[in-house]
């Protein structure tokens, strides 16, 4: 078996780098029509023909390879590092048709590092439309390499790649520019300073400053007498060396590509006339944000309804079907009412996804990114922060993860702090219920007044986000030098298996991965609130029934029921509870939604299963989560616990808490120190308690 | 008094003549923004702040900050 041959698709951001992966791989990785979508290193096998694999690296989008961003970084690093495990033997360098020409610079860059190097002109489809056409053969002779034309959208090309891969070897690995031409003299001083090492390769060290392995600029300078230039001189050169390369460029392509610039029909002009329009591209922003938050809240509830009858039937039945024992009732009133907590929101959650997936396809995120940059800086954040910012209603963690694109780091820091304070997905379970629960459903104006406070927790969320940024950006003393470009990309028609894959990989994972957590939490919690220590727990029966007697009766519906709620309270969970009710009661919450409160911290969502399976212990009837919370009463004040004021005070409490342990990892990673997170767990949640117990005082 | 892009309104195009600092960033040379090449504003936010441009091929989008340090000559 010979070894499989290591591939990296390299290329300027959004030219279908990952499109491509995915037809090579057979992998659903995402893909979106906005610059930045891939910004971690992804892998995968794909089988060429003669029996040959390849390992495929997709990677992150970098306009160069002078990196000036962190997603860009990676790119650099694997291509500088021989010793990496993932060092490719052959590159393929993944461009725009439409943008051929910028698409290039990186292109000879690659080249010039000695790496065997293909050219993928993606995007094939597009040139008919766009009145391109391509001399293929005479740019394969003056780029000295393979170009594969491809559609990764419509499948075609994929097979030539493959062929070219399998016959790598045969590549030249001839340069196509000598950059050393910018400075002979300093070249020449690096030459004989490293004989051994490729002298483009040096260049590329010097004059940036990212980990290479054993390689890095202060060595260079240190293990020999080499003397390098300071920083301003380096930056002159690096903007020669650009120059010339377009001057090749431009060389290659006046023989090799003609554009009829009559035949480009301009949608993207037409469309971003309006788009991005000083007074109708907010108008249409905003309009697009409402009709959203309408349609998730009215489109979804039936299905809803009939997922929340389902399970609560579901149980019913486990109940009467499976032999009595504790094993039945740990799945009837532990696992079965804590999965149907979170499986009743996937319709929401579905169409979340849906529709910021669809922005994203289509070009329009970016349009979002130019409208508000300059609303935004006056907060300490970038234009670029609106899509972490709206990804994050999705979930935190993506949304943590796409601010790497943001070249500023205090700006991206800004960014990483304020994202949870957007309303995640994992709220959505909570806020639906509660809402539910303590707000009419009535309509106003032709809007669901359901719907509005939806929106309106969606608007605190954001606003909130937006204020912190604005007190950090005042508080940080960070300098760092600030630059903003982005790319506009064409607009483009959402494809529908990318949208409808995206969909159904974040809803997957939000199920297990929220799945795995409720279903082990409901476990321990059941287990909790049916066992208990002590008399007052195994003789419950008897201690409730001696309050009654012949003079005092009782039926025996109400007295099975007061026995049920008597041994709730004194079981393991209920001793707990009643712990923590001082600290929760000033907020209008029993002692039930501490506990459920508690749980959180592992993961919102399990607010709402944690409930369901505290409240269905040791009940018999067939109800649906709703019907339980709303039979509740406050111990303390009497009448209904889910009262507007507790209702409200509650709804703020999970708008402003940073429950979310994956959250918090993923910023302790992203920030390489556990201060961040820290500043957050603690900064939220106090200031979630407060508003709580504001909102709770002076509304009861 | 050098017209800079940051001057051009939307619907303007020019011809990019220099730059009058060394920090306009590498990335936006790599983009296209080079002396010599054709620029013109497409848009632009309220405040004239982003411009929106068609940078040599290249849409995108830049800060008046680094807008007020490419010099250019109009076109009209
Ligand atoms: N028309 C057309 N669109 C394509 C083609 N390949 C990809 N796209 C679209 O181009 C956009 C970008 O594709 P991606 O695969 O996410 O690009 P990428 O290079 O991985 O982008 P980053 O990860 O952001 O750098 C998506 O909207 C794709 O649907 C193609 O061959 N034709
Ligand atoms: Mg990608």
């Amino acid at each position: 078996m010979s070894k499989q041959i290591n591939v990296a698709l390299i290329g300027n951001p959004n030219t279908g780098k990952t499109s491509v992966f995915n037809q090579l791989t057979g992998l659903n990785q995402k893909v979106g029509n906005y610059p930045g979508i891939t910004v971690e290193k992804k892998e995968g096998i794909c089988k060429l023909p003669r029996g040959l694999k390849a390992h495929i690296i997709d990677l992150p989008g970098t306009y160069s390879l002078n990196a000036s961003s962190l997603d860009e970084n990676v790119v650099i690093e694997l291509l500088l590092n021989k010793n990496d495990k993932d060092y490719p033997d052959v590159a393929v360098v993944v461009s725009d048709v439409e943008n051929l020409k910028r698409n290039l610079l990186l292109f000879t860059q690659v080249k010039d590092l000695g790496i065997p190097t293909i050219l993928v002109v993606n995007m094939a489809d597009r040139m008919e439309r766009k009145g391109i056409s391509l001399d293929i053969e005479r740019l394969e002779e003056k780029l000295r390499t393979k170009i594969a034309l491809v559609s990764a959208r419509k499948n075609t090309g994929i097979d030539e790649l493959k062929e070219f891969i399998i016959n790598y070897k045969h590549l030249s690995t001839e340069p196509c520019v000598n950059a050393s031409v910018i400075d002979p003299e300093y070249f020449e001083g690096l030459r004989s300073a490293y004989p051994n090492q490729s002298l483009y390769k040096l260049w590329l060290v010097i004059t940036q400053d990212v980990n290479f392995g054993n390689l890095n600029r202060n060595e260079l300078a240190k293990t020999s007498g080499f003397q390098t230039k300071p920083e301003s001189d380096l930056k002159r050169l690096q903007q020669k060396e650009t120059i010339l390369r377009y001057q090749f460029i431009n060389g290659v392509l006046k023989e090799s590509m003609s554009v009829d610039a009559r035949a480009a029909k301009d949608l993207r002009s037409r469309l971003d006339r309006v788009l991005t329009h000083k007074v109708w591209g907010y108008v249409i922003f905003f309009a697009i944000l409402l009709l959203i938050f309408q349609a998730i809240y009215n489109w979804s509830s039936y299905p809803m309804d009939m997922i929340d009858e389902a399970f609560a039937q579901l149980s019913e039945w486990a109940k009467n079907t499976l032999p009595e024992g504790a094993f039945t009732n740990l799945i009837a009133e532990g696992v079965i009412p804590g999965l149907g907590g979170i499986v009743i929101f996937i319709p929401q959650i579905a169409f979340l996804f849906l529709f910021i997936s669809i922005l994203e396809e289509s070009g329009y995120m970016s349009r979002v990114v130019f409208l508000m940059d300059r609303v935004m800086r006056r907060f300490g954040l970038s234009g670029k922060s609106v899509v972490p910012l709206v990804s994050g209603t999705a979930c935190a963690i993506p949304a943590v993860m796409a601010t790497r694109n943001i070249e500023n780091w205090k700006e991206r820091l800004i960014t990483i702090l304020v994202v949870p304070f957007t309303t995640c997905s994992a709220r959505l379970p909570v806020y639906l219920i509660i809402i539910a629960l303590v707000i009419p459903d009535r309509s106003f104006w032709g809007f669901n007044l359901q719907g509005l406070t939806l929106m309106l927790l969606y608007l605190i969320g954001f606003g909130t986000a937006i204020a912190s940024a604005w007190i950090l950006n005042k508080i940080l003393k960070i300098r760092s030098k600030s630059y903003f470009v982005i790319e506009m990309p064409n607009y483009k028609l959402p494809m529908l298996k990318n949208v409808g894959i995206n969909v159904v990989e974040k809803t997957k994972s939000f199920v297990f991965g929220a799945g795995k957590i409720i279903l082990a939490i409901s476990i321990v919690l059941w287990v909790l609130a049916s066992y208990g220590p002590g008399e007052k727990f195994n003789n419950a029966e008897e201690i409730v029934s001696a309050n009654y007697s012949e003079e005092n009766p009782v039926s025996k519906a109400d007295l099975d029921e007061e026995i049920a709620s008597y041994k709730l309270r004194n079981s393991y969970i209920g001793i707990m509870g009643k712990g923590i009710e001082p600290v929760v009661a000033p907020l209008g919450y029993d002692w039930k939604i501490g506990i459920a409160i508690i749980s959180s911290f592992a993961a919102r969502e399990v607010f709402v299963g944690t409930l369901a399976t505290i409240y269905s212990v040791g009940s018999d009837e067939e109800e649906t989560i709703k019907n339980r919370m709303a039979a509740e009463t406050n111990p303390i004040l009497g009448g209904p616990l889910f009262t507007f004021a507790s209702g409200i005070s509650l709804l703020l409490f999970y708008a402003f808490a940073m429950q979310c342990m994956s959250t918090l990892a993923i910023v302790k990673r992203e920030t390489n120190t556990w201060k961040w997170p820290l500043f957050q767990l603690v900064g939220m949640s106090a200031f979630a308690y407060l508003v709580a117990l504001a909102a709770f005082q002076l509304l009861k | 008094m050098k017209l800079t892009l940051a001057q051009l309104r939307c619907g303007q195009r020019g011809i990019i003549k220099d730059f009058s600092t060394e920090d306009v960033p590498l990335k936006l040379l790599e983009m296209g923004c080079l002396p010599g090449n054709e620029v013109e504003v497409l848009q632009t936010a309220p405040f004239m702040d982003p411009m929106y441009l068609n940078m040599n091929g290249s849409h995108l989008a830049i800060r008046k900050e680094t807008a007020l340090h490419i010099e250019i000559e109009l076109i009209d």
